[in-house]
């Protein structure tokens, strides 16, 4: 096999004949700056992601020190009330379109924290509009890739005008894309509201 | 090397770093009046990470404890575990009724993980402080070798990075199979690693020369501070509980501690931020060996898990549920100096009073008083030199 026959590598797959709103969105799918954001455990697991063996840079995401410069927020870790209001701040400093991945279960619920804890924020879309949620206490590397992944196909689906998808997604069971390591019960379908939304 | 902190106009500018700040290891907040390049005053601001741990240990059975104790110092939850672990045993064999004993082959475990941990929580130290001063590559370096103690817990326990592994009267699984083979595999290969580590970033003249000097704290500051750990033994101070107040099976280890001496040479000394740099360095090193050494002791796995010489989990169902009343104070040397766990049980399951003393707290302490007078660039690399890890100071 040649160079030139290699998948994506073929002429009728490197010209884009679109709109331009559909090329912008090719754009930010292959280039998702993320906020290098971490408040704990999970902050971890996302620096060994951004590392030799898991390596996200060949996503095209590449941490950024500034909320200017980022399109995805990772809220990685736990976030407390006294934290809450610097993450609103945080995301509004974002730049339009910006997505929000919520990594690990207290970024989505409150985790271990949620029962007995009186200062953690039982999950952090009560402050930010979060696409994806990904459980784990931490999450892996691979989950988080499953969640960027998942995140892509939405950024694809991305429109300047029109109604943005707000639907929550879980990164769990044989539908994430890279097929269920991590098998849960069917909760997606009767929250729809987000099953890690948190029950406090 | 300390600047008078005053400028003709004497004006003062209030700079906030963090608590989102790359730097500063998650969400510390800083708040920094300066004048001009020269830091005035300098005061750090906790709580963004309280997350009432302490609170929470009032709140639930005494093994249940046990995984909130990882999220205490995730970097090093294993020595975390053992920490709270040791404690809580302690405490139950202060009645005279409760005659169980860790099983040889455990505590063996316990040391073995425990080392290969501090390994790990020691590549994030020197990798994320050559990243604060500017170098993105050792970060990765030791990133990539992290992997490698990741798999073996992995393999160990299932989780990657909060183990829940060391538990009260032991250990929770066994070493499988091939663990003794991928152990000395692993620290082999590590080994001729850190030769090229070294290479790369400690004996770097730039790297060294930027950290010598910086921060600077004398054996007595770093003592009246309260500071532990590398970061004591950094400043001369001959001082490690592995050896001095040995527990588990250090006390036939033989463990040998490396201390501070101005090893930047000439423009270094006793006590700078590179100083600190080398004894973590250091330290992995006789990690490695003292591995090597724990792996010759191990006795071979028995068939029952209690048994005294090669079981490794001891009989402690019934002990937890109905504990003595009493307290005890325990202190183990863990990756950020020692980790201290003061239990007061009332005798119902849940503990009265759960204290966690930790080595961040102190090396957070002293931020104000080495910050006073150096340069602005200076205070990520201080930050970084004392290896700070936020939710061990707010907990």
């Amino acid at each position: 096999m040649t160079t030139d026959e290699r998948p994506g590598n073929r002429a009728d797959e490197q010209v884009h004949m679109a709109a331009v709103d559909e090329f912008l969105a090719w754009g930010k799918e292959h280039s998702l700056f993320y906020l290098l954001f971490a408040t704990a455990c999970c902050g971890i697991e996302l620096m060994q992601a951004g590392g030799p063996r898991y390596d996200v840079d060949r996503l095209g995401m590449i941490p950024r020190a500034t909320p200017r410069q980022a399109d995805l927020m990772i809220v990685a870790g736990t976030i407390t009330h006294k934290m809450a209001g610097r993450v609103r701040t945080l995301w509004e400093q974002m730049t339009e379109p910006r997505w929000v991945v919520s990594m690990g279960s207290c970024a989505n619920s409150g985790g271990p924290f949620s029962k007995w804890s009186y200062s953690v924020l039982n999950g952090i879309d009560k402050y930010v509009p979060v696409d994806i949620y990904i459980p784990g206490c931490p999450p892996r590397p691979e989950a988080l890739i499953d969640g960027v992944m998942a995140l892509r196909e939405r950024v694809k689906r991305y429109r300047t005008v029109g109604e943005r998808d707000r639907t929550p997604y879980i990164v769990a069971g044989p539908e994430a894309p890279f097929g269920g390591h991590c098998k849960v019960p069917d909760f997606t379908a009767k929250k729809p509201d987000g099953g890690g939304g948190g029950s406090a | 090397m300390t600047i008078e902190a005053s400028t003709p106009s004497g004006e003062r500018m209030t700079l906030n770093m963090g608590p989102h700040h790359p730097a500063t290891h998650g969400v510390l907040r800083i708040v920094v009046e300066s004048d001009g390049e020269v830091v005035a005053t300098c005061t750090p601001d906790h709580g963004y990470l309280h997350r009432s741990i302490e609170k929470i240990g009032e709140c639930v059975e005494w093994p249940m404890f046990v995984p909130y104790t990882d999220r205490v110092d995730y970097v090093c939850a294993m020595n975390a575990n053992l920490a709270y672990c040791i404690a809580a045993e302690k405490l139950l064999q202060s009645d005279p009724a409760n005659t169980f004993v860790v099983p040889r082959r455990g505590e063996c475990i316990r040391v073995l993980v425990a080392e290969l941990n501090r390994i790990s929580s020691h590549l994030v130290a020197v990798g994320a402080m050559a990243m604060d001063v500017g170098a993105y590559t050792p970060f990765l370096h030791g990133i990539a070798q992290r992997e490698g103690v990741n798999d073996i817990f992995e393999k160990l326990c299932g989780q990657r990075l909060t183990y829940n592994y060391v538990t009260i009267g032991g250990v929770a699984y066994d070493l499988y199979d091939t663990a003794i083979d991928e152990i000395r595999r692993f620290l082999d290969q590590f080994e001729r690693e850190m030769v090229r580590f070294n290479k790369l970033v400690t004996t770097n003249t730039i790297f060294r020369d930027r950290c010598a000097s910086v921060a600077t704290v004398s054996a007595a500051e770093a003592i009246a501070w309260g500071l532990v750990g590398p970061n004591l033994r950094g400043s001369g101070v001959d001082f490690d509980l592995r050896r001095d107040e040995p527990y588990g099976i250090y006390g036939e280890l033989g463990v040998q501690v490396p201390v501070g001496q101005a090893f930047a040479g000439r423009k270094g000394s006793v006590g700078d931020a590179y100083d600190r740099y080398v004894v973590r360095l250091l330290e992995i090193l006789e990690s490695i060996r003292l591995c090597r050494a724990v792996l010759e002791l191990l006795p071979p796995a028995a068939a029952k898990a209690n048994d005294p010489i090669g079981g490794w989990q001891a009989d402690v169902g019934k002990q937890v549920k109905r504990p003595p009343k009493g307290e005890v104070h325990v202190r183990t040397e863990a990756p950020r100096g020692e980790m201290g766990y003061f239990l007061v049980s009332d005798g119902t399951k849940a503990l009265f009073r759960v204290r966690c003393r930790t080595g961040s707290f102190t090396a957070a302490g002293i931020f104000h008083h080495v910050m006073r007078g150096i340069f602005l660039a200076d205070v990520v690399a201080v930050i970084g030199s004392f290896d700070i890890v936020v939710p061990e100071i707010d907990r």
